[in-house]
């Protein structure tokens, strides 16, 4: 039996009974729509995450009439630790550049201030969040540093935020998904049993199990389908539709409007995903119930 | 063609059938008759492998069918068409799409089914009634359409629990006579009836149940109470 008829098979069984066909893929919309916010809110939340941990965690100011040659040795000495990733030194005269750029529209803060006023300082990027603490001690040490800023409070709470996305997300999607596969298993079930006259004259006529069983299979898949494409075309829209309200939120951290390629290579794993609890949910239907 | 060879079948501690032998030839019309419970139906059932005995063989064309693998057995059923006192027809198919089903499970092409579907619909004599859902037949139609499911496929063996039970003489009287014109193209046909005027009138081998037993084999038989 060519792959037409099953199709033909499946959408006469979707259609005989369009309020269970219904049910099914809505909750299976509502599934999806968890696992596809869970994932654009724990990439998102990652990426920003890596955005601070790749922006100069550490800050050292160092002290005036500290020299070339001392800034050039701790530099030197920070770029053999394994711990740091990157070093960026900001001269008196390129904080004043920044610091007129950030206040560009208070003219009263910029009044006043010369590049004498502000510290030479070196920005220190690490591999990991963790070893944020450890370097600043080591610049502590130096006796030409004025003063060593850690924003270890801004990386620590984020860290936290996105451990505690990936715990509960999981765990929603992975509650959703065998809620789902039971609803799929129910509602197929349900349909095997509607259609046992069917079934039985099929088999009597020499149906194989294969001819009786694909047509209850792609029907699962194909709810689990429905559901996926639906919740993320409602997601892209959703984030299309607030990306000035939360890019505005986001400041520095380019994430919206969403990267087209992530949220298509999103909707490549949902299908897969769907695939497999539509699959997974109807195959189970057909194994406790359709006995041929 | 079809041996039965010292089948019993159980169901429980009830003996549905009782160590019985038989042999059918190819193109032979034949009534199974008996009261209720004698075991007509078992041995259809047997022979469609819905049921498998308890012990014994059969034999259709040369294969012993109570040792069929799972995956042999659609292209069993295949080479049989069966008809039942219910039709057994589907609520929600035209008889045009019940006869496609049986073309559909032997893969054949859409444009097969259309032609083959169409030309035994003629010939039953249902091809007006082909958009018609089985709410909408009357009896005769509705065992029409059975047949035409059943034969659509050309089936080697045509199997028929009491297809006239459920019809009124008349209409009992013109199954009978498509029975026996397809009968005439080759098929075996091996009915289980209570039809006492059918089975007189036809004059076909006519075999006897009685408690799971063979009673009587009679080449031009007729329905003999006792």
């Amino acid at each position: 039996m060519n792959f037409t008829r099953y199709l033909e098979y499946t959408k006469r069984n979707i259609r005989r009974s369009p309020f269970q066909a219904m049910t099914a893929s809505m909750v299976m919309f509502l599934t999806f729509l968890c696992l596809t916010l869970f994932l654009v809110l724990a990439v998102g939340s990652q990426m920003i995450l890596r955005f601070y941990e790749s922006k100069p965690q550490v800050i050292a100011f160092f002290k005036d009439g500290t020299t070339a040659q001392d800034i050039q040795t701790i530099q030197k000495a920070l770029s053999a630790e394994s711990k740091v990733s990157q070093t960026k030194y900001i001269s008196k005269e390129e904080a004043l550049k920044i610091y007129k750029e950030r206040n560009k529209n208070d003219p009263a803060l910029l009044e006043l201030v010369t590049a004498n006023i502000l510290p030479a300082s070196l920005e220190i990027s690490t591999q990991a969040p963790e070893d944020l603490k450890e370097v600043a001690e080591i610049l502590k040490r130096e006796p030409v540093i004025e003063e060593v800023i850690v924003p270890e409070d801004v990386v620590a709470t984020l860290t936290a935020a996105t451990r505690i996305i990936r715990i509960i997300g999981s765990s929603v999607v992975l509650f959703m998904m065998s809620f789902a596969t039971l609803v799929i298993l129910m509602v197929v079930g349900f349909k095997i049993r509607l259609r046992r006259d069917e079934i039985s004259i099929m088999r009597l006529i020499g149906a194989s199990s294969s001819f009786i069983r694909t047509p209850f299979l792609m029907e699962g898949v194909f709810y689990g389908l429905v559901g996926a494409c639906l919740s993320w075309i409602i997601v892209y829209l959703l984030l299309w539709y607030f990306t000035p309200f939360l890019q505005g939120y986001l400041g520095e951290v380019k994430l919206l409007p969403a990267n087209p390629l992530f949220m298509l290579a999103l909707l490549g794993l949902e299908l897969v995903i769907a695939f497999i609890v539509g699959g997974l949910g109807s195959l189970g239907a057909v194994r406790r119930y359709l006995h041929i | 063609m079809i041996k039965f060879e010292d089948i019993t079948k159980k169901f429980g501690s009830t003996l549905a059938l009782d160590e019985i032998s038989l042999q059918i030839e190819k193109g032979e019309f034949i009534f199974l008759v008996g009261p209720s419970g004698a075991g007509k139906s078992t041995i259809l059932r047997i022979l469609t492998h819905e049921l498998i005995p308890t012990s014994g063989k059969v034999f259709v064309e040369n294969i012993d069918i109570t040792k069929l693998k799972s995956a042999d057995i659609p292209n069993h059923r295949r080479k049989i068409g069966f008809i039942f006192q219910d039709f057994k027809l589907l609520d929600d198919r035209t008889v045009f799409e019940q006869v496609a089903l049986t073309l559909e499970v032997l893969r054949k092409t859409n444009e097969e089914i259309k032609k083959e579907v169409e030309h035994i619909l003629k010939l039953v004599d249902i091809w007006e009634k082909r958009n018609l859902f089985p709410r909408q037949l009357s009896g005769g139609e509705g065992q029409r359409t059975a047949i035409a499911r059943a034969i659509v496929g050309k089936p080697d063996l045509l199997l028929a629990d009491e297809p006239t039970g459920d019809l009124d003489p008349q209409t009992a009287w013109g199954v009978i006579q498509l029975l026996n014109e397809i009968n005439s193209w080759g098929t075996t046909i091996i009915m289980a009836t209570h039809n006492q005027e059918i089975v007189n009138t036809l004059k076909r081998r006519v075999i006897y149940l009685k408690d799971g037993k063979i009673t009587k084999d009679l080449k031009e038989g007729k329905y003999e109470l006792h």
